[in-house]
């Protein structure tokens, strides 16, 4: 069992970790999430007491880690996969470290098995590449036999077997009775892995609580209603009686809607009141990397922008027209986002019918997304040639956050789109 | 944790890196060639020597010369056995793994310094009968006064440049940093106080210079330095002392 209390840590002005408490408890895996600089491997190394906390204090089995009888036998970490020295052997590098524990011999060839090290154990560390570096590291954790366990990004460089090869270790460690912490940026690994999960941000805790419930918690979870392509009508009548039964529709981008706010029972029985057939019913939970997302938003201290390019474009000859660049609506602003190649018999940049509008979308007296004419099969999914025009009567019954998101009808299910990770 | 265990450990790290190997044997190699040259040289030249300089000729101190170089090896090897677990990061798991830092650094130093001491006894006899077997009739003995104080000397002289090289390592961590600051030092700052008389009464209280009384056998002609060979071998020992206190307060309470 790992505790922190109040932990602190200031380096000068900036302050890396800010009062933060936690208790990491044995027989679960429990997953250490945080942006790139919120203080995750600095809370690893004063649990190790590697950096003396500013204030507050963190124990592992009631003992400061420095203070702790045999702390190598008791506890096994992975900081740093590439903090070996290069010239060492892999078996020398472990050797030395068993026997500082008292470890034998033996068990250093015992843990390069697990690890799948034997064939470099003579080989020296330099060579290796990022997965065998990570290998060796959890090999050193592993040596002791410990009951606590750290590992920082531990799949990081790891190819898929080795990736399900830690998730599965990380389980039957856990499930040995034993207290695992493991900080790891693959949401989709952690979703796998984890059973807790510990979310900082700017050095604070944001959550800790059971995966299920952050997930629950942070992004709503939702029904998938789908209702006949063929008669459009029948969606928007759903639409209508389940927002006036206080749930929350969005359309989807493949004709399907969004419903939140109704248990599943509640919406067939609205569908069958108000005379409308589903073809689908199904409920979803949103995925961990879109719960972390969302809960993290405001704590990303590092966040890319836009490359200009600025200085590396090539002058052009005196007289020369610049090449006209194609603008791109909302691009680099928040919640801008690829779209999506365009399918096969879609038509990217103009629709046969009507006026083109500035992507060549209708630019008025089109049917609305809901009452789109049958448009070819596998219709365009791409969102320049369905645009902002909406038809008025169809506001109503949108939420506010609908119209930013483009609706072809009768599209094929979108592939591209994050599912349920789980 | 016993220190027996912290021991073990250390010599499997000092023995399982060629970094070790190169500079001991680069040491030995050259305090004892350039010791033979250099009391070849003296050989040969002592028949054009003044009455003065043969006085003062001392055949156990001229088959150490060789030392000022190989005491730089010796450097690099102190330096090498520190900085290294900072390079590399290793220190982070080597702290993890004994958390009582103070146990960490004197098992490292004991296990370096005795394996220095070694070194340095070998490369000091080998030197010391080497040259004196170049001197031809000029020789000393081992039997003659104060020799073998000073061949022994001249052992546990390597061996301290070799602490003192550690202690200032564990202070600067960067091995870059530590090798700038020890080789200028030694191979410059501390001849050129030497070499000019106003600084000179400063300079004889460097390590190198107070350690190297005692591999002095015959004192110079005009001579006032004010220690003799164990005082200033005591000399230089405070520094080595120094040196470790200052890397054991900083490791003891920096973040690792």
């Amino acid at each position: 069992m790992i505790e922190a209390v109040g932990l602190t840590k200031r380096y000068g002005a900036k302050t890396a970790v800010y009062n933060l408490s936690f208790q990491v408890r044995p027989g679960a895996v429990t997953g250490f999430l945080g942006p790139n600089g919120s203080g995750k491997s600095t809370t690893m190394r004063m649990i190790l007491g590697l950096d003396n906390p500013t204030s507050g204090h963190v124990t592992i089995g009631g003992f400061p880690y420095r203070k702790l009888p045999n702390a190598p036998r008791q506890v096994g970490a992975l900081l740093d996969a590439k903090a070996v020295h290069g010239g060492r052997h892999a078996r020398n590098h472990l050797l030395c470290l068993a026997q500082l524990s008292g470890i034998p011999a033996r068990r250093v060839d015992e843990v390069l098995g697990v690890v799948g090290l034997q064939d470099v154990a003579r080989k020296r560390s330099k060579g290796f590449s990022l997965g065998m570096g990570q290998r060796l590291g959890i090999a050193a954790a592993l040596l002791g036999d410990p009951q606590v366990l750290l590992f920082d990004e531990p799949v990081n460089g790891l190819d898929p077997e080795g990736i399900l090869w830690v998730r599965n270790l990380m389980k039957s460690l856990a499930a040995e009775g034993r207290t695992v912490f493991v900080s790891s940026h693959l949401m989709s690994e952690m979703a796998l892995t984890a059973d807790h999960l510990i979310v900082i941000g700017r050095g604070q805790l944001l959550a800790d609580m059971n995966i299920k419930d952050f997930i629950s918690h942070n992004s709503a979870d939702f029904a998938r209603v789908r209702t006949p392509d063929t008669e459009p009508q029948q969606r928007e009548k759903l639409t209508a009686a389940l927002t006036e039964a206080g749930g929350q529709v969005l359309p989807e981008q493949d004709g399907a809607l969004r419903v939140t706010g109704l248990p599943l029972p509640r919406i067939s029985d609205l569908a069958h009141s108000a005379d409308v057939r589903l073809w689908e019913l199904s409920p979803h939970q949103a995925s961990l990397e879109e719960a972390y997302m969302r809960m993290t938003q405001g704590a990303v201290d590092y966040r890319s922008t836009i490359d200009q390019k600025a200085g590396l474009q090539q002058e052009l000859p005196p007289g020369a027209v610049p090449q006209p660049q194609m603008p791109v609506a909302g691009q680099g602003q928040p919640g801008w986002y690829a779209p999506p190649p365009p399918q096969q018999g879609g038509q990217p940049f103009s629709m046969p019918q009507g006026q083109p509008g500035p992507y060549g979308a209708p630019a008025g007296g089109a049917p609305g997304p809901y009452g789109a004419p049958s448009a070819p099969a596998g219709a365009d999914a791409n969102p320049y040639a369905q645009s902002a025009p909406q038809a008025p009567a169809q506001a109503p019954a949108q939420p506010p956050a609908a119209p930013a998101v483009p609706v072809a009808p009768a599209a094929a299910p979108d592939l591209t789109k994050p599912e349920d990770a789980r | 944790m016993a220190a027996s265990q912290v021991l073990r450990s250390e010599w499997t790290k000092i023995r399982s890196v060629s970094s070790t190997v190169w500079t001991l044997s680069l040491a030995a190699v050259v305090t004892i060639a350039l010791g033979i040259l250099i009391s070849l040289l003296s050989k040969n030249e002592f028949d054009r020597m003044s009455v003065k300089d043969r006085l003062s000729f001392d055949p156990t101190f001229i088959s150490f010369a060789g030392m000022s170089l190989g005491q730089l090896a010796m450097i690099v090897f102190g330096v090498l056995v520190v900085s290294n677990e900072y390079s590399t990061g290793m220190i982070r798991t080597s702290l993890a793994a004994v958390p009582q830092r103070g146990m960490f650094l004197s098992g490292k130093i004991t296990v370096a310094a005795v394996l220095a001491l070694v070194v340095g006894l070998v490369t000091s006899f080998v030197a010391f009968f080497l040259g004196q077997a170049a001197l031809g009739p000029h020789r000393a003995s081992i039997g003659d006064t104060g020799v073998l104080r000073a061949v022994i000397g001249g052992g546990l002289y390597m061996t301290l440049i070799a602490v003192f090289s550690m202690g200032v390592a564990t202070m600067l961590r960067s091995p870059m940093l530590s090798l700038g600051i020890l080789m200028p030092f030694f191979f410059l700052i501390s001849n050129i106080l030497g070499a000019v008389s106003a600084t000179k009464k400063v300079g004889r209280y460097l390590p190198d210079q107070a350690g190297s009384k005692i591999m002095q056998v015959v004192t110079p002609l005009g001579d006032d330095t004010p220690y003799g060979p164990w005082g200033g071998f005591g000399i230089m020992v405070l520094w080595v002392i120094a040196a470790l206190l200052g890397g054991y307060a900083l490791l003891k309470k920096r973040d690792a």
